[in-house]
């Protein structure tokens, strides 16, 4: 048996919950304030996942970088192997918002995206707007 | 590029940062016609886009966003709107009169009149300099919205071995930015006994990198020949100060300070517009206007929120009272009630509240509070100059790092009142 606190982030209360079980079962919840405090607390407790924020390469645009996020959260420890497939990719600009820029990131079945728009260099030196 | 502006406005807006990109929108929306929007960078969004990470708009839109994507929801509205943007301008001087003089290279220098004035201007980093800390003038010291932008906007990353001095959510988010990129982060000094920043960044920025966070801890030396080559650590006591023989020193390349965040206001100094030395905005009633009449503030040239959400409300707020503003509709109360920052309590904006709400949908005023000392089981309470309490909430946890907000039903404020005081004790046993 496992005995764990767990501070939730779902709302600025940062509610402190803590779960006892172990790696199949959970035993008990306590401390949360509402629905998803537990819903956080029993994910967090059986499998830690977390969205990715991060940059890639651009060639072509009005700037170096777009920025970019996992579709949807990964396993918390795939974040380094996450990070060294991502500082493989270079995309040509344009990039539009919420384009996918690698399908199934790491073999997580999650695709990451961008974040925002980046215009190719000619675009912005004709007085487009970011 | 509309390149058609006029020198004459019902609002002017000065910066284009949510604070500004809201309250332009939401005054349109309330049938402010004739808007002007001023920012001095080529992008618009202001801090937003450099902000990669998520954990914005849960409060606002109800799902969870990255910086760009909560910048692009308002972005993305301003080419339909009748919105007018001059970017890349340089707000130099505003007169109480509200004649704007503004800087650029396509119209050179201009003089712009307004009916109303909405400060907008965010805020900016503390520096090295802000809290003097001794050794040598080496490379390598900078802020961590500067590594920020060079990270997540520009491309490289500035530096190799980082320490960061303050636990704010800046430094928290950049603890862990640094080493996603591959850069190893020594620590988050923290001189206060508790971190500043929001729990979600502390857990997911620090704890789950294994990132020590070192409380009671500050920086009291920089050394290094050209670049930052080795910093010394302190112990501090409860009075702040650094203990002698605590020092430990710490080798690294960078030193990343998150070491407060100071509205920015020299626009509004130099209006003689009177500023609250603790939040460093002005002073402001519930409408968020100034003692200028028609010129009003929001977002964190105010008071420096800690979520982007607060501020969206906040240019609402300001944008619903630039438009009763410009159409006439407010009426004085009898008596201004004076907002007074009572036990445990920094401050409480807004200031004061000098108006009878006539609108009949607007039933109640939010005060944003926040407290001086991290309080369990707290019991938020507002009470009148004659004793009566008006309202009060429970909290599991009050915290500095996390702005509080009280909803005052209007209905309370009759118009004999003059001052309400605003406290945070732990709530007594046994009591409801």
């Amino acid at each position: 048996m496992e005995k764990k606190e767990i501070i939730c982030i779902s709302c600025p209360l940062g509610c402190r919950v803590e779960v006892r079980g172990d790696g199949e079962n959970i035993e008990s919840i306590e401390g949360n304030q509402c629905p998803q405090g537990r819903e956080y607390a029993r994910e967090e407790f059986m499998n830690p996942t977390r969205i990715l924020p991060t940059t890639v390469r651009v060639s072509g645009g009005e700037l170096p970088l777009v920025s970019v996020k996992t579709e949807a959260p990964i396993p918390r420890d795939k974040i380094f192997s996450a990070m060294d497939q991502i500082a493989q990719v270079t995309v040509e600009a344009p990039v539009k918002l919420g384009e996918v820029i690698i399908e199934d990131l790491v073999g997580t079945g999650v695709s990451l995206v961008a974040t925002r728009r980046v215009l190719s260099d000619k675009k912005a030196a004709d007085g487009e707007k970011v | 590029m509309v390149s058609e502006f006029k020198d004459k406005y019902q609002l002017v807006i000065i910066g284009a940062g949510p604070a500004g990109l809201g309250a332009a929108l939401a005054a349109e929306e309330r049938g402010v016609k004739d808007i002007l929007l001023l920012e001095r960078d080529y992008f618009l969004g202001g801090i937003l886009p450099q902000c990669i990470h998520n954990g914005f708009g849960l409060d606002y839109f109800g799902e969870e966003l990255t910086g760009p994507e909560y910048a692009h929801r308002f972005i993305d509205r301003i080419p339909e709107s009748t919105v007018q943007v001059m970017d890349e301008t340089m707000v130099l001087d505003i007169t109480p009169d509200k004649e704007i003089t503004a800087l650029n290279r396509h119209q050179g220098v201009q003089k712009i009149e307004a009916k109303a004035v909405l400060l907008a201007m965010g805020c900016r980093e503390r520096t090295r300099e802000a809290i003097k800390i001794p050794g040598d003038r080496t490379a390598g010291v900078l802020t961590a919205g500067t590594a920020q932008r060079y990270i997540n906007i520009e491309g490289y990353l500035p530096g190799r071995k980082v320490i960061v001095l303050g636990s704010g959510d800046i430094g928290l988010i950049m603890a862990r930015r640094m080493t996603l990129e591959g850069a190893e982060v020594d620590s988050v000094l923290e001189i206060m006994p508790y971190s500043s920043g929001l729990v979600r960044n502390k857990v997911q920025c620090l704890d789950d990198f294994d990132i020590p966070l070192k409380l009671n801890h500050t920086l009291t030396r920089i050394e290094g020949d050209k670049r930052v080559e080795r910093v010394v650590v302190s112990r501090v006591n409860d009075d702040l100060e650094p203990v002698p023989g605590s020092e430990q020193t710490v080798e690294c390349d960078t030193v990343l300070l998150a070491v407060g965040l100071i509205p920015e206001n020299e626009l509004t100094k130099q209006m003689g517009i009177e500023l609250d030395p603790v939040t460093g905005g002005a002073v402001v009633n519930e409408q968020r206007e100034t003692e200028i009449n028609g010129v009003f503030a929001c977002g964190n040239v105010l008071q420096v929120h800690d979520l982007v959400d607060y501020v969206t409300e906040e240019s609402e707020i300001a944008a619903r009272a630039v438009s009763e503003y410009l159409s006439r509709r407010r009426k004085k109360r009898r008596k201004k009630i004076k907002l007074t920052a009572g036990e445990q309590i920094t401050y409480v904006v807004p200031h004061r509240i000098d108006y009878v709400y006539q609108d009949k949908d607007k039933k109640t005023l939010k005060l944003f509070l926040r407290s001086s000392v991290p309080v369990e089981e707290a019991e938020l309470k507002v009470v009148d100059d004659r004793g009566q309490e008006l309202i009060s909430s429970r909290k599991k946890i009050v915290t500095p790092g996390e702005m509080e907000t009280i909803i005052l039903p209007l209905q309370f404020l009759d118009e004999d009142i003059e001052e309400l005081t605003v406290s945070v004790t732990k709530a007594s046993q046994g009591a409801d």
